[in-house]
């Protein structure tokens, strides 16, 4: 099968480059080792996702980063792909958690670029009306009852706020731009 | 046998939709006399909000762990994702000081402390260290014999390896297996049992979960194994929920019936399938049960 044209740019714009950027990912719990990355595309190669993204290739990621291609790694809609299975991190031979610097990316794309899934705006809209992602139905509840399972714990959703506004959650949840539908795109292959 | 008594982490997504795994869970460890005891108060483990704000997932699951310091006791989960955000935190917190400070500091504006000690097995982790496959096996009162099946583990209880512990291999998992081979069922081998469901990525693409579960799906029916065994409420939803979705999308009868591991266990120990709740699987295991009944 022919490699239809992939729509991002290849060549590396010297004035688009942040040289900060990796020192400011390193500072991001599980992302301390991305300079350790030696391009050897372990990662990529048993990653479950590069079967279907053009650019979710985690190799490719970690090189972005090292070469401080910020805008370009946080506008892509593909970062958010990652299903966290952490077979990147268990087979990389230099201990680069690559599965980690992906999520310090989309924290870092939350904050910065205030972007964010939908879907986890409705799972903390629903966590501080109830402290569970999911909003119970009265009617499953009762059900519960009449099985006699016990009623579930409650929260205090009071507490939980303080903690989405302490760690400066809160900030963006209003604001950032809802990701509804990640399409898999031109370059990209079904597995 | 000394008593075994947990902190029992529910979560969200089985009372919300898997109550079979709760309920067969509950029915089966009462046999084992595995007490349960309540969280006192609960919220989501953090795991939805990791990708979003790290350090937000950090404080809602070490708020969950400090409940547990304070009633010394170990947590048990019955999912993968509950399980991996709570020991991962727990065990990041006790080694990174520095971290531990700095969550604490969130902490401290709702009088909470992390103080560690605590330890959190998922389920396949306690039936095999703590209850022990022998003990197990003295429960088995109806063999399951010339039943095929096959497991998947799952990733967050196996991987990354050096967080979860326990000494399950995450390139081959055993544990489950193990499990599966006491009730007297035959496991069976597949391709790339330890491939990801795609369940965590569902909320925003389906196209790709759809296709890991079909493949997987596929590769089981092909091992000729008459069932899936799970032991994730959200490895559950993608091969049993949404199995008929797929079939749809890819016209393509699947037809296997997947069973929490729990279930399993309940109907080698004789607990009546309507106990089990087998009646709410999406894809019914009705040839299974007739099988079994023969």
């Amino acid at each position: 099968m022919a490699e239809a044209q992939i729509e991002y740019p290849r060549v590396v714009n010297i004035q688009r480059i942040d040289p900060k950027f990796k020192h400011e990912i390193i500072r991001m719990p599980g992302a301390e080792g991305i300079n350790l990355c030696f391009q050897c595309g372990t990662c990529t190669a048993d990653c479950v996702i590069s079967r279907f993204s053009g650019f979710y290739k985690p190799r490719r990621i970690a090189r972005m980063v090292q070469l401080g291609l910020k805008d370009r790694l946080l506008s892509n809609d593909d970062i958010w792909l990652c299903t966290t299975c952490f077979t990147c991190v268990d087979h990389c031979p230099q201990g680069v958690e690559v599965s980690s610097i992906v999520r310090a990316l989309r924290n870092m794309a939350v904050r910065e670029n205030r972007v964010m899934p939908s879907v986890i705006k409705a799972f903390a809209s629903n966590i501080l009306k109830s402290g569970y992602v999911y909003l119970m139905p009265s009617s499953r509840l009762k059900r519960r009852e009449a099985e006699g399972l016990p009623q579930l714990p409650r929260s205090r959703v009071e507490d939980l706020l303080e903690l989405f506004k302490a760690t400066g959650f809160m900030d963006v949840l209003e604001s950032a731009e809802s990701i509804d539908r990640i399409e898999l795109k031109a370059g990209d292959r079904r597995g | 046998m000394a008593d075994l008594e947990y902190l029992f982490f529910l979560g969200c997504l089985i009372p919300y939709r898997l109550v079979s795994y709760e309920v067969s869970a509950r029915r089966v460890l009462e046999r084992l006399d595995v007490r349960l005891i309540e969280m006192p108060e609960f919220n989501c483990c953090g795991f939805p909000f990791a990708p979003a704000n790290y350090e937000l997932t950090l404080c809602l699951a070490a708020r969950n762990l400090c409940q547990a310091e304070q009633k010394e006791l170990s947590i048990l989960t019955l999912c993968n994702g509950c399980f991996a955000t709570l020991n991962e935190t727990n065990k990041l917190l006790e080694e990174d000081g520095k971290l531990r400070e700095r969550i604490n500091g969130y902490l401290s504006r709702i009088g909470m402390e992390f103080k560690g000690g605590t330890t959190v097995k998922h389920l396949v982790h306690m039936l095999t260290e703590d209850v022990g496959l022998e003990r197990l096996k003295e429960h088995v009162s109806i063999p399951l014999t010339g039943l095929r099946v096959a497991q998947h583990t799952g990733c967050h209880i196996v991987r990354p390896a050096k967080v979860v512990g326990h000494g399950d291999n995450p390139e081959d998992p055993k544990m489950l297996k193990d499990l599966i081979r006491v009730t007297g069922a035959e496991c069976v081998d597949y391709m790339d049992e330890a491939e990801c469901c795609g369940g965590p990525i569902i909320g925003v693409n389906e196209d790709v979960p759809f296709d890991l579960t079909r493949e997987k799906l596929e590769r089981v029916k092909a091992a000729g194994a008459q069932a899936l065994i799970t032991v994730c409420p959200s490895c559950h939803m993608m091969y049993d929920f949404n199995q008929p979705r797929i079939e749809r999308a890819f016209n393509q009868k699947l037809g296997i019936p997947v069973l929490h591991y729990t279930q399993l266990l309940g109907l080698a120990m004789g607990i009546p399938a309507e106990e089990l709740k087998l009646n709410q699987l999406r894809v019914k295991p009705t040839d299974l049960l007739s099988q079994l009944k023969r």
